[in-house]
């Protein structure tokens, strides 16, 4: 284990985003176990309506309400009409209002024609878990928020809801949410966003063009790029000749070991390449975690990959 | 195991479908050069293509236009004969504003549309607007007729039926009893919503402002002269899907959640009644023998033709390792093939290098046009 909090765990919200596939949200529920060993109150959310389903929160049965992963370690899967009507409450406080709203087919026809409404609602909800005074009744108190984002080109159009809405509803209660929404977002001190890569062509060019997106366009702080899933380098170039030798062998498992290793030694020089133009294309820091030998990667896999984060 | 191309035999359009990051972009390209190798003119319609093996085709400058592919680059690769491999790149937003184009009255209602802050982010950020125009540059480039196959590669998505439900919930959406209720709030439909509906409304635009509820309001009205216009397209866009010379052929990886949602996707697709081709399962870890020994009768057996004990024992772990992931991608692959009984299941294996060449893409396609034997006996030796 690498001992102390790794410094991007330090901000009290941070956004995980990367190409489908990547291990984004292993990674999130990694860093969530990382953050609650180093002394953190912790919660990971999965946002739901993204195209990410998470086999660990699925097993764990993880719904609208916080559930407990390990100690300090919370979970969330944000609904977003949970998420609309837990707004509503907070907005209506007289109940004779909000039934009347939410009988209403009205309510459900404006909540389906407003574009990006949905994203809003969770976005807001990933706010309100940030504070420290909850607006949910006995609501508990999280150091950091670490949320589970939609891959890539729908993380992008998700991330940029607080600053459409803020501009499509000039005035009014929306404008305002939005525009403290966005505030949010843009906020380094506190905010911030890792960037979740593999070593493979696509997700390095994704990972390049994610950084410049939600650091530019966005205005979110990109702490670290982790470049996941990497290889262990077990034969360096002087075993090749040998490993070659046994491809020949008469010896069926030898044969099969060296082709094995051979595979590996190809792959790792592979991955090696994609490494070096990941360094070459981003300019936040780099942390990497080694691929996991499990056949599936659950949440013993994820307390390994905690460890691993620096 | 029939071929890819069995699978594909008499039909005009194949829409590969898959979650994210399991190799669809290759496998459609792969598929799109087998075919036209075939002597086949093929179109392959990608939402985000690898530049690397874009540029190796020779097509930097992707757009939403068909572009082909120049056939002395693949006679150079010995593909040669009448076939003809064309791409382009879906570009969802360009789509849209031609669609709002092609059904406004005039270009004055054409550009309220466009100019209108609503539509800029429903074009953008509406769920299934990328996946409905994907399938509405599909039926317009079918429609055209100029092509003997197309293959789409689908945006990735956790589930196919935002992709079967896009035209359906456009339509529901731009043509929906909201609408109506935006428009004439105080008319007939705002009756038949419910009694308060003005109570409502005010309620509702306390909560939004009234500066939002004008904008849609808008928008709406804007649009009313199109819906026709789009209802009676998107109509026969979802027709297409479920036409017969349309299939669809699953992508995913071995791994337990992508092979889960394959069964899912197999279902859906089934549920739906659309012609479900096959699965693709890509990645896949073959194993090497039938049972690999355990590490020291290993390691000894490597050692006594390396005479070098670390490295043997290295070599031992290696192998014990892969063949572990190789014998939990059979264990889901079974699991796959029980789930869709006798549909076709095609395995590619785990390359050493990643694809970015047309050499790349041949190389899939000894699996992908092979039968059962052939691929594997290529992937084990």
């Amino acid at each position: 284990m690498n001992w102390g909090i790794p410094d991007f765990l330090k901000k009290r919200l941070l956004f995980v985003t990367g190409k489908g596939g990547v291990g984004k949200s292993t990674v999130a529920i990694a860093m969530g176990i990382r953050a609650a060993l180093e002394g953190r109150r912790v919660i990971v959310c999965e946002v739901a309506s993204s195209e990410n389903a998470s086999r660990i929160f699925h097993q764990a049965a993880v719904g609208f309400k916080e559930v407990e992963l390990a100690n300090d370690l919370w979970a969330i899967s944000i609904d977003p009409e949970d998420a609309m009507k837990e707004y509503v409450l907070f907005q209506l406080k007289v109940k004779a209002m909000r039934d009347l709203l939410f009988r209403s087919r009205i309510f459900t026809y404006f909540a389906a024609a407003t574009p990006g409404l949905n994203e809003l609602v969770t976005i807001g909800k990933i706010w309100e878990l940030t504070q420290l005074d909850r607006k949910v009744k006995h609501g508990r108190k999280y150091d950091l928020v670490i949320v589970d984002a939609p891959a890539t080109g729908h993380g992008i159009s998700f991330l940029q809801t607080p600053r459409t809405f803020a501009n499509i509803a000039r005035v009014g209660p929306v404008h305002n949410q939005a525009m403290q929404l966005e505030t949010m977002v843009t906020d380094a001190e506190q905010t911030g966003s890792v960037i979740v890569s593999l070593p493979e062509e696509m997700p390095v060019n994704e990972t390049a063009r994610l950084e410049s997106e939600l650091a530019g366009d966005i205005g979110l702080a990109v702490d670290r790029v982790i470049m996941n899933a990497l290889y262990p380098d077990r034969f360096p170039a002087g075993d090749r000749r040998a490993i070659k030798r046994l491809v020949s062998s008469d010896d069926p498992d030898v044969r099969a070991g060296g082709r094995a290793a051979l595979s590996q030694s190809r792959r790792v020089a592979a991955q090696n390449e994609q490494f070096d133009r990941l360094k070459d294309m981003v300019s936040a820091p780099i942390s990497t975690l080694p691929f996991i030998f499990r056949p599936e990667v659950d949440l013993h896999a994820a307390r390994r990959l905690a460890e691993e984060l620096e | 195991m029939p071929s890819i191309e069995q699978i594909l035999e008499d039909r005009e359009i194949c829409i590969c479908a898959g979650s994210g990051g399991v190799g669809k972009t290759t496998t459609s390209a792969a598929i799109g050069l087998g075919m036209a190798s075939r002597g086949l003119k093929v179109c392959v319609l990608t939402i985000d293509p690898a530049k690397r093996l874009a540029d190796s085709l020779g097509l930097e400058e992707l757009g939403n236009e068909a572009t082909r592919v120049d056939p002395g680059l693949l006679s150079e690769h010995q593909i040669n004969g009448d076939g003809e491999l064309w791409a382009m790149m879906l570009d969802a937003k360009e789509t849209f504003d031609a669609l709002v184009a092609r059904h406004a009255e005039d270009a004055e209602a054409r550009d309220r549309v466009l100019d209108n802050r609503i539509y800029q982010q429903i074009s953008n950020a509406l769920a299934g607007s990328q996946e409905y125009m994907a399938m509405e540059k599909l039926f317009e480039i079918h429609s055209e007729g100029r092509f003997d196959l197309l293959v789409l590669d689908t945006p990735p998505s956790r589930n196919v039926l935002d992709f079967l439900d896009a035209p359906k919930r456009l339509t529901q959406f731009i043509e929906g009893r909201s609408l109506q209720m935006f428009i004439r709030p105080t008319g007939f439909a705002a009756r038949v919503a419910g009694r308060g509906t003005g109570v409502v409304l005010s309620v509702l635009k306390k909560i939004v402002g009234f500066d939002l509820f004008a904008d849609l309001s808008e928008f709406f009205n804007a649009f009313s002269g199109m819906i026709d216009g789009f209802r009676d397209r998107a109509h026969r866009v979802s027709s297409l899907l479920g036409d017969e010379k349309t299939c669809f052929v699953v992508v995913c990886g071995p791994q337990g959640e992508p092979v889960d949602e394959a069964v899912y996707f197999h279902s859906k697709l089934m549920e739906n009644e659309m012609n479900f081709a096959g699965v693709v399962v890509n990645r896949v870890r073959y194993r090497f023998g039938t049972k690999v020994p355990k590490l020291r009768e290993l390691t000894d057996r490597i050692d006594s033709e390396l005479d070098d004990s670390d490295l043997a024992e290295r070599i031992a772990r290696n192998l014990i390792e892969y063949d572990a992931l190789a014998v939990r991608d059979a264990k889901n692959i079974a699991r796959l093939t029980d789930s869709l009984e006798d549909e076709p299941i095609i395995r590619v294996p785990y390359l050493d290098t990643d694809v970015h060449d047309i050499d790349g893409l041949a190389e899939i396609n000894r699996y992908l046009f092979g039968t059962e034997e052939e691929r594997s006996r290529l992937a084990t030796g």
